[in-house]
């Protein structure tokens, strides 16, 4: 491709050929911008800064015609597979179906184009609806207040640990450790860092669930509290959760709930009556607001009566004359995002709660479960679940199996699928299953869907036995095959300059 | 009855025997009935989409601030810029919208390549070899790099100027209470750093902003000395749009180069979601946070690209890990990519350079006004701060009435006292200026406003 600028082409339907990056398709002195007729009088930069803080050559960007532009997006996102696209059974993501609804009604310029500093009186509509949903939020989860600043999940738990920070603090209280079970995400041992904490890794039993008796043993007055996720990243619920908090609480603890997997539960059972103090929300899992690529997503975190007056601010508040204005409570941790949240994301969620009431939440979580347990069930003899017993939204299972006798790893029944036009399920987490295979069909994926993507997982099985190395090449049928991790890693090219395109 | 789900009663009673059950209370039977809700949520029963929507114009409605009603000259980090629709379009294509992050690479090449390209973009902005994928906001993105500060020295004293965005100076001091990091607020003094004031012999970082908050383009030299006296790594906060322009946190001997991308293709948004961005040398890339795309090949020897020095990450190396970041803001760096694909070389610069000439010429105007002063007399490009003879909050208000979004009253953006301005600062506006406000516009502003303070 000797000249490839303006080549109109669709190399991704037409067989493998590479997009151009956008660089290699740049022409010196073409352009797409169109800026607004101002008359404002043009004068010269070095009119108003000294010379010596200004560039000599501008920023070296792409030069494209707006055809090229959307040309190669386009074939971009043909290279991309997603939701609309079809299942998506990456455990732990809940990468259900996003309502087109909810990204319409946030794109209203009435909400959009809203700057974030704009006097209260200006924003009415917003503090509103900040409200509004912090109220359903703290309904879903059974707590008392909620802070909607954190933009992500990870960033609920930081904020969440500082709260918990400052609460023991207030009380005098100099604590060192926070439990984490052998089964938890790897953001939580790694907030717990940053919220200037030790971890203490508490084992799981036979069962997949926390070995209560370690727990207890590792109990003591230097333990700050315990990060939970229930059910946890096994798909299974904690059942001794009502002893667990007790246990926490005996020894002035606190009780964190990483809601990565509160879709399972949604109207079954809430975090607060189960004992939590803390919660956080990861709304682009559980309230379906799109996922983009990975963020942005939203990270509410919710709190019990006792923890309230800690939460970040300011925070959206309402009078009694109905007039809504912006509160930090007296003993507040401070900001924890550079102004409300990922506003456009809490907007989306709460248009997704307001679609399915009470009534609807529950019927989500109904069918995650029901659909979780149909797969495990189903897929019994060919990839059976690390537990057997019923589970909640996910299911564990593991390749042991395929590995021991064929020399198949999970990884290469998680390739296999994306031959199949299904994305791979989570592999290697939780890290206490051996060839996990983390399955997370979730609730607007159907029956036929399901028994399709079995039938795939068993054709996968039959080709380990017949076509072992075939599969240790999977997958052939996609924009690209099996890429060369090792190698990124070892010779770094993060930019067109790197590697050597400039 | 609501909901996306497309079992019928049928496929329902099918999928329950299948389990040897008869209803779906019994996948729910081994949870302990002292914690299991008996009622159901508080919460409204579900309706229909339509319904939801005539509910959320009663809030879209009731946000007189919203860009139809008025002409924004509020900036402080979020600009009112134009985002043309093949941007908004190309970023809402629902095969970018609805994916996750790229664990898969082999079915996830454009969203890499779209990072690829974003990376690009912004290392050649920062004038630094290695961008991340973005973080949250430009105010965590600053908090993570005041931790990659103290990873890289022994020391973790944060030296920081107040001239950084109030908003972001605050995010780090709440995050400091869980990483014990001092945080050291040096003043301002007409509008510019008094880096004269400091005394520290070692520091883990020196943070500036170029332009400041308050829209001044401030020296480079005396907080990089200092950086490389006290052995800490100088960290550049930079408008993304400026950039454009100015010379590069690379230029000034920057180590890490942190900003709000909000300026590139995001809509204001009430605030997020927007996009951090993050860049630093080539010494610090181990510990940079978050994800980063790297280019290699595919078993059939083609180019492909991937998330690549995973071992840094949150799910590798767990409490070890550089930082706790996992979902960032994908969406909008692929955005971003897009809007500066459609900006081009020339086009950055453009606009840049319009914001400067439309501040310059609304500044020469409102510093005319009787009782306005200018809070700095350094020079600035697209934003400044004035002093108003009575406060920026009623001012701001008498605006609204008049169809314009006047600026940002900096006493509520800095929550009252801040070392960044001297004198009352309940009487301070921040104005700025960006490349769709017009001639006519900008008189119009300059005119409002004396009546406004007559």
């Amino acid at each position: 491709m000797s000249r490839p600028g303006g080549r109109a082409a669709s190399a991704p339907l037409l067989g493998h050929e590479i997009e151009p990056t956008i660089f290699e398709l740049s022409v010196p002195g073409r352009h797409a911008f169109q800026l607004r007729t101002t008359q404002v009088p043009a004068r010269a930069l070095s009119e108003y800064i000294p010379s010596e803080h200004l560039r000599t050559a501008s920023v070296a960007l792409a030069e494209v015609s707006e055809r090229d532009l959307v040309g190669h997006f386009t074939r971009l996102s043909h290279r991309q597979f997603s939701v609309d696209l079809g299942a998506y059974p990456l455990g732990s993501c809940t990468m259900k179906y996003n309502p087109k609804f909810c990204d319409a009604v946030a794109a209203d310029p009435g909400l959009n184009s809203v700057h974030p500093g704009v006097p209260a009186s200006l924003c009415q509509g917003w503090l509103e609806l900040l409200v509004t949903l912090e109220a359903k939020l703290c309904a879903v989860t059974g707590m008392a207040a909620a802070t909607l600043q954190p933009a992500a999940g990870a960033a609920g738990e930081i904020s969440g640990l500082l709260l918990m920070r400052a609460y023991h603090r207030a009380n005098g209280d100099v604590r060192r450790r926070i439990l984490i079970p052998d089964s938890a995400h790897g953001t939580n041992p790694a907030s717990v860092t940053l919220g200037g904490y030790e971890v203490t890794t508490i084992p799981s039993n036979a069962r997949g669930l926390v070995d209560l008796a370690a727990l207890k043993a590792s109990l003591g007055p230097d333990v700050a509290g315990i990060m939970l996720t229930n059910p946890n990243t096994l798909g299974l619920f904690e059942e001794e959760i009502v002893e667990i908090a007790a246990a926490v609480h005996e020894v002035g603890g606190l009780l964190y709930y990483d809601g990565a997997n509160l879709n399972a539960i949604l109207g079954v059972v809430r975090p607060g009556d189960m004992g939590f103090d803390i919660v956080h929300m990861n709304l682009h899992k559980t309230f379906a607001t799109p996922h983009g690529g990975g963020g942005p997503g939203a990270g509410p975190v919710a709190v019990s009566t006792r923890l309230r007056e800690f939460l970040p601010g300011p925070r959206a508040a309402c009078r009694d004359d109905g007039t809504y204005y912006w509160s930090t409570p007296e003993h507040s941790i401070g900001r924890v995002h550079g102004w409300h949240g990922n506003a456009m994301v809490l907007a989306r969620a709460l248009a997704y709660i307001d679609v399915h009431g009470g009534d609807g939440l529950e019927r989500v979580a109904q069918y995650a479960v029901l659909n979780a347990n149909w797969l495990r069930e189903r897929l019994r003899a060919t990839l059976p679940a690390a537990y057997d017993r019923v589970c909640m939204h996910e299911c564990v299972l593991t390749a042991t199996g395929l590995k021991n006798e064929f020399g198949v790893r999970g990884l290469d029944v998680a390739k296999g699928l994306l031959e199949e036009g299904f994305h791979s399920p989570t592999v290697y987490f939780p890290l206490i299953v051996d060839e996990a295979l983390m399955f997370e069909p979730t609730e607007t994926e159907s029956l036929q869907t399901l028994e399709s993507l079995a039938e795939s997982i068993e054709r996968i099985a039959q080709r380990a036995k017949f076509d072992p190395d075939g599969l240790r090449h999977a997958p052939q049928t996609t924009p690209v095959s099996r890429v060369d991790e090792a190698r990124a890693a070892r010779h770094l090219m993060a930019t067109e300059d790197a590697a050597g395109r400039s | 009855m609501a909901d996306y789900l497309p079992h019928t009663p049928e496929e329902t009673t099918e999928m329950l025997a299948f389990l040897g059950m008869e209803s779906l209370e019994h996948l729910f039977a081994h949870i302990p009935a002292s914690v299991r809700l008996s009622r159901g949520l508080d919460l409204e029963s579900g309706v229909s989409e339509p319904d939801v929507a005539a509910a959320f114009s009663t809030y879209s409605r009731a946000n007189a601030g919203q860009l139809s009603n008025l002409t924004c000259y509020a900036g402080a980090g979020a600009y009112d810029h134009e985002v043309p629709a093949v941007v908004r379009m190309l970023g809402s294509r629902s095969e970018f919208v609805t994916a996750y992050t790229p664990y898969q690479p082999e079915v996830a090449q454009g969203i890499l390549q779209a990072i690829f390209e974003f990376q690009t973009m912004v290392s050649r902005l920062s004038g630094l070899a290695v961008a991340n994928a973005s973080l949250y906001d430009g105010a965590t993105a600053l908090v993570e790099a005041v931790n990659m500060a103290a990873g890289a020295t022994r020391s973790s004293t944060m030296v920081i100027s107040s001239g950084v965005h109030p908003h972001w100076r605050a995010v780090v001091r709440t995050f400091a209470q869980g990483t014990g990091h001092e945080i050291l607020e040096v003043p301002l003094k007409d509008g510019v750093t008094d880096w004269a004031s400091v005394d520290v012999t070692t520091a883990a970082a020196v943070v500036v902003a170029y332009p400041n908050y308050l829209g001044v383009v401030e020296d480079m030299n005396a907080p990089k000395a200092l950086a490389t006296s006290a052995g800490g790594l100088f960290v550049v906060c930079a408008d993304p749009v400026a950039a454009g322009v100015l010379k590069t946190a690379g230029d000034w001997g920057a180590d890490v180069f942190v900003g709000e991308g909000q300026p590139l293709g995001t809509a204001l948004s009430f605030g997020g979601p927007y996009l951090g961005l993050f860049a630093c040398t080539h010494d610090q890339i181990r510990r940079l946070p978050g994800r980063i795309v790297g280019e290699t090949v595919d078993s059939n020897d083609r180019r492909s690209f991937v998330t690549t020095l995973r071992a840094r990450e949150q799910d590798i190396r767990r409490e070890k890990a550089t930082s706790n970041v996992c979902t960032n803001q994908t969406l909008m760096a692929v955005t971003a990519a897009i809007q500066l694909g459609w900006l081009g070389t020339r086009g950055l610069r453009e606009v840049a350079t319009r914001c400067a000439q439309g501040a310059h010429y609304l500044y020469d105007s409102l510093v005319r006004i009787k009782g306005v002063t200018p809070v700095s007399t350094h020079p600035f490009l697209r934003e400044f701060a004035l002093t108003l003879p009575r406060r920026a909050s009623g001012v701001l208000d008498d605006l609204a009435g008049e169809g314009i979004l006047g600026g940002i009253s900096v006493e509520t953006l800095t929550g009252g006292t801040d070392p960044s301005i001297e004198g009352d600062i309940g009487d301070v506006l921040l104005v700025a200026v960006t490349e769709r406000r017009t001639r006519d516009e900008l008189d119009r502003y300059a005119e409002v406003l004396g009546k406004v303070l007559s």
